[in-house]
């Protein structure tokens, strides 16, 4: 086969064009996968719980998020933008009365951050919120 | 063990029997995530705390799972029901096997 500079620029471009095209969809599914991997690939139901983000964060290395869900024995937290979607698992005990609780954690970049609960009879809630981040907190 | 590691918790003196108080807890830690890389480009190795519980008298409170994604010096705030006077006990479980541990004394009244 007689490649021409030409002709090898052509697929050369084309490959990389392949390459960027095919490495969108498994940036986005590393989020959904870490997240089946919660819920075992059961249906989540909208709504059910509350999540509080800031809907502007300045600083991405400390970003104040709380959930709450009366009724969950536990509820996970993911940023679907992080290098690692997840960012904590909260078991709620016999003695936690609102199954609440809030933290601080990292975002690399703007990105929606969801919380899905599992209630107590087996089924799932999700809601998500849309955090804009100025400075990303993935240092580099 | 990780250097400079101090537990802080903040718990209410006193409560009524079944009341529900808010616990606040912090540890200075500095959540390496393994995502950073020092000025040679290496990465540095990932060295968190992975793990938190609470449990008051034996019985859980709260369990939490920790991910890189969690912040420098890991802030937690949750809330607890005092069925009677007793001890808190706070558990961080660091990367490195290391368990730092805290406790608290409530009384009812």
């Amino acid at each position: 086969m007689n490649l021409t500079r030409r002709k090898l620029l052509a697929v050369g471009a084309g490959t990389a064009a392949f390459a960027s095209f095919a490495a969108m969809p498994t940036f986005a599914s590393v989020a959904d996968d870490a997240m089946a991997e919660f819920t075992g690939g059961a249906a989540v139901q909208d709504g059910g719980l509350e999540l509080t983000a800031p809907e502007i964060a300045e600083n991405g290395n400390t970003v104040p998020v709380g959930v709450e869900a009366a009724g969950a024995v536990e509820i996970a937290v993911f940023a679907t933008g992080n290098p690692t979607p997840k960012v904590a698992t909260f078991k709620f005990g016999p003695l936690n009365p609102t199954q609440s609780a809030s933290t601080r954690m990292r975002l690399a970049k703007t990105q929606d951050v969801v919380a899905i609960a599992k209630m107590a009879d087996g089924t799932f809630r999700k809601t998500s919120s849309t955090v804009k981040v100025t400075i990303g907190g993935c240092g580099g | 063990m990780a250097k400079g590691v101090k537990p802080r918790v903040k718990v209410p003196k006193k409560a009524e029997a079944g009341e529900t108080i808010t616990i606040k807890t912090l540890i200075s830690h500095k959540m390496e995530s393994g995502q950073r890389k020092d000025s040679d480009g290496k990465i540095i190795p990932r060295s968190i705390i992975n793990r938190f519980t609470a449990d008051f008298n034996g019985q859980n409170v709260i369990d939490v799972t920790l991910e890189p994604a969690i912040s420098t010096n890991p802030y937690l705030q949750f809330e607890a029901t005092v069925p009677e006077a007793g001890k808190f006990d706070f558990k961080w479980y660091d990367d490195d096997g290391s368990v730092y541990e805290e406790s608290k004394e409530i009384s009812i009244g």
